[in-house]
């Protein structure tokens, strides 16, 4: 769906753009697809990663995880959300189910914080495009972060 | 050929990491393929379109244009706009790398980067709905509410903590020496 949509305006702005000039369109076609041939190491090795940790580490083990309780097991999960990376049509029907297995909420939030903002398997590419300082400490501040909104729900809720 | 290896290692490690695998537990690695296959069919239709819309926003939006709404000066209203370009956002967070560092380029500042990536990755449009629907939209909400004082919060350390070289400094794949391109010439 989500895919549909971008090839759409994907299109729809190249259009726009041909129809405004030829010779941009051509250097912005270029810059593209020298920049699709400049992430493909780094995009291939993530995606191959990604199928490892899954097959590793797959969705019902993960909610054998989070019958873990205690900051241990909080700690445990935020981790895990950091390390595995999922499609979000996976990680959100699988985020729901485990609420109804009667996850604590507090994880549920961190783990999903760290899925989404943490990445082992991106790392390399974060930091071919930002330097390893960067990625370390963006990385590092948002898994903090995830944990302060998981201890925050966890209150709230 | 060894330049070649080089920038394949990750991707070879993890092909041998499988091939190991393979030899322990057949099962194991067969799903680990299963899933970097439909893994890879999704980046597939990703990264090209956002690939060459970066190129778009290469060639269509000038400098002066993001350094005045994005950059140093920008302030406030300029991390509210970094925030709503990353709601925005279709496709997970290694889709918007390159985005990321084309706003950079261009001179935007860096906590509106860590913010533009932060709010890309963790509470874009289609995310909050699909929180709303399988979660709940209290928990979607509520998560919201603490995400976006936090992700400001990791914008403002980013630029302390781990201040980026200056542009010049900064190597992406589109703008390493030996590809330099020529500036696009004016209609």
């Amino acid at each position: 769906m989500i895919t549909v949509i971008l090839i759409g305006m994907t299109a729809l702005a190249y259009a726009l753009s041909l129809a405004a000039s030829r010779t941009r369109t051509r250097a912005a076609l270029r810059i593209g697809w020298r920049s699709l041939l400049g992430i493909l190491p780094g995009l291939l090795g993530m995606v191959g990663a990604v199928g490892l940790v899954l097959a590793l580490l797959p969705p019902d083990a993960l909610s054998r995880l989070f019958r873990q309780s205690g900051p241990g097991g909080f700690l445990l999960i935020a981790l895990t959300g950091s390390l595995v990376s999922m499609p979000a049509p996976v990680a959100f029907p699988l985020a729901g189910t485990l609420v109804r297995l009667g996850a604590s909420l507090a994880s549920v939030a961190a783990f999903i914080t760290t899925l989404t903002m943490v990445g082992v398997v991106s790392a390399p590419l974060e930091i071919q495009h930002f330097g390893a300082r960067f990625t370390l400490a963006r990385q590092s501040l948002s898994f903090l972060l995830a944990l302060a909104i998981g201890m925050l729900m966890g209150m709230v809720l | 050929m060894n330049a070649l290896l080089r920038k394949y290692r990750f991707a070879t490690g993890i092909l041998a990491l499988n091939l190991l695998l393979w030899a322990f537990s057949p099962a194991l690695a067969r799903n680990s393929a299963r899933n970097t296959a439909s893994f890879l069919s999704e980046v597939i239709g990703i990264v090209p379109p956002v690939m060459l819309l970066m190129g778009l926003l290469e060639v269509w939006v000038p400098r002066a244009l993001i350094e005045a709404h994005l950059g140093p000066g920008s302030g406030p209203r300029g991390a509210a706009l970094a925030m709503l370009l990353g709601t925005a956002a279709a496709g997970p967070i290694y889709a918007a790398f390159p985005m990321a560092l084309s706003l950079r380029n261009k001179g935007a500042r860096q906590a509106n980067i860590a913010i533009f990536l932060g709010t890309w990755a963790t509470i874009k449009i289609p995310m909050l709905l699909m929180e709303s629907s399988f979660i709940g939209t209290r928990f979607a909400l509520l998560r919201l509410a603490f995400t976006v004082p936090g992700i400001l919060l990791v914008g403002w350390l980013m630029e302390r903590i781990a201040p980026l070289p200056q542009v010049a400094g900064l190597v992406a794949p589109a703008h390493r020496p030996e590809e330099r391109r020529q500036e696009p010439p004016a209609f």
